[in-house]
C-alpha cells in the first residue's frame, strides 16, 4: 500500500524538474529498485498512474531496474549476490557482511518531451 | 530529452526526518520507534513499559493508526502525554506526520519518545521518522514464519521483541527456528522474549531502554 506515498514522491521530483524545462511533458521514468526494498513494481506503476493523472507525468513510463542484493563478506573480502535475504557470508558462513546494494529505491533519470 | 537525476525517491521524507532527529537531539530525548503487525502487542507493550518507567524517566507517546483514538485513550489513561496521528488510509507513519505531532508536545519536558507505527509488517520499515532505533514486536501467536517473509522490517530493527511467550505451550511455534531465521537476515538483532501478560523478560526490556536514556529530568 505504500506505493501510493512512494509514487507521490516521484510524482513531486518529476513535476519540479520539469517546470524547471518549461513544464514539458514527462515521458519516460528510470528507476532502480532494490531487491529487499518492499515496493512491488506493478504496483507502484499502477500507484503512479493514478497520482499523475491530468499532470504533466501523466502517461509516464516507469522504467524500473531491480537491483539485486549485494552483500561483500569482510572475513573473505569478497562480494556476494544473495537470492535471499540471509546476511550471512555464503562462503564462509561468516556473520560480518555489509549490505553493497539492494536497498535502493532511486530515480535514476527522466525523459521529457522535446519542445517543439 | 533524458535528464539525469540519481536521487532517492524519499530523499524528502529523509530530510525531514533529519530534522527532527537534529530537534531530539536538542532536547536530549530519545526516540524509538515501535514497529509490527496488528495485535502483536505494540499498545501493551508500551503500557508495561510506562508503569515501570514512570518516575525514572519522562515518557512521552506518539500513536500512529489509520483510525482511532483508541490506542491514545489506553496511553492517557497512564498520565503521560500522547498524540494521536491518523494516517487516514497511510499504512505507515512518515517524517512529516511525526513532525506534525511534535509541534503538540514540551520536547524540553521528554526523555524518552516512543512514537506507535501504524500495525503493519511491510510499509513502515521505508520510513525513517527520526528515530534513534527501531524497535519490532513480533508475538508468538502470528508464526514462527514471519521473518522470511517480512525481511525488510526484521532487517532495519536493532531490537526484535518476541512476546506472548507465555502462549508458547498452546501455539505451534518453533522459537528456535524463528531466532535462527530472524539472526540469518540481521546477525546484529538483539532478541528480547518476554510476555506483558505475565512480565517474563520485561526486566531485560527496561534495563534496555534505562542504558539509552537519561535519567527524569537530567
Amino acid at each position: 500500500m505504500h506505493e501510493f506515498a512512494v509514487a507521490q514522491s516521484l510524482l513531486e521530483i518529476v513535476e519540479h524538474e520539469a517546470l524547471r524545462h518549461a513544464g514539458a511533458p514527462v515521458t519516460r521514468i528510470w528507476l532502480r529498485i532494490g531487491h529487499l526494498s518492499s515496493v512491488v513494481p506493478d504496483a507502484l506503476r499502477f500507484a503512479f498512474a493514478a497520482v499523475s493523472r491530468d499532470g504533466i507525468a501523466e502517461g509516464a513510463v516507469l522504467e524500473i531496474e531491480e537491483v539485486p542484493l549485494r552483500i561483500r563478506c569482510r572475513a573473505c573480502a569478497e562480494e556476494f549476490v544473495l537470492e535471499d535475504p540471509f546476511f550471512v557470508c555464503p562462503q564462509c558462513a561468516g556473520a560480518e557482511v555489509e549490505l553493497i546494494s539492494g536497498r535502493e529505491l532511486e530515480i535514476n533519470s527522466m525523459e521529457i518531451a522535446d519542445g517543439d | 530529452m533524458e535528464i539525469k537525476l540519481v536521487k532517492d525517491i524519499l530523499a524528502a521524507n529523509n530530510v525531514i526526518a533529519a530534522q527532527n532527529r537534529q530537534l531530539f537531539s536538542q532536547h536530549g530525548i530519545y526516540v524509538i520507534n515501535v514497529m509490527g503487525g496488528p495485535g502483536a502487542g505494540k499498545t501493551t507493550l508500551l503500557e508495561r513499559t510506562i508503569e515501570r518507567l514512570k518516575g525514572k524517566r519522562r515518557l512521552a507517546v506518539i500513536e500512529g493508526d489509520i483510525a482511532t483514538a483508541r490506542d491514545a485513550e489506553r496511553i492517557a489513561a497512564h498520565g503521560i502525554p500522547v498524540v494521536q496521528i491518523n494516517t487516514g488510509g497511510e499504512c505507515h507513519l512518515d517524517g512529516n506526520m511525526v513532525r506534525g505531532g511534535l509541534e503538540q508536545m514540551d520536547l524540553a519536558a521528554i526523555d524518552l519518545l516512543v512514537v506507535e507505527n501504524v500495525g503493519n509488517l511491510v510499509c513502515p520499515a521505508e520510513f525513517n521518522v527520526g528515530e534513534d532505533t527501531k524497535v519490532m514486536i513480533s508475538s508468538v501467536t502470528e508464526g514462527d514464519d514471519k521473518p522470511l517473509k517480512y525481511p525488510l522490517m526484521y532487517q532495519v530493527s536493532t531490537v526484535l521483541l518476541l512476546n506472548k511467550i507465555d502462549l508458547l505451550p498452546h501455539v505451534t511455534f518453533d522459537k528456535e527456528r524463528f531466532c535462527v531465521d530472524a539472526r540469518k537476515i540481521n546477525p546484529r538483532l538483539e532478541i528480547i522474549p518476554l510476555s506483558c501478560t505475565t512480565g517474563e523478560g520485561l526486566d531485560r526490556w527496561i534495563n534496555w531502554l534505562e542504558e539509552r536514556t537519561g535519567a527524569a529530568g537530567a
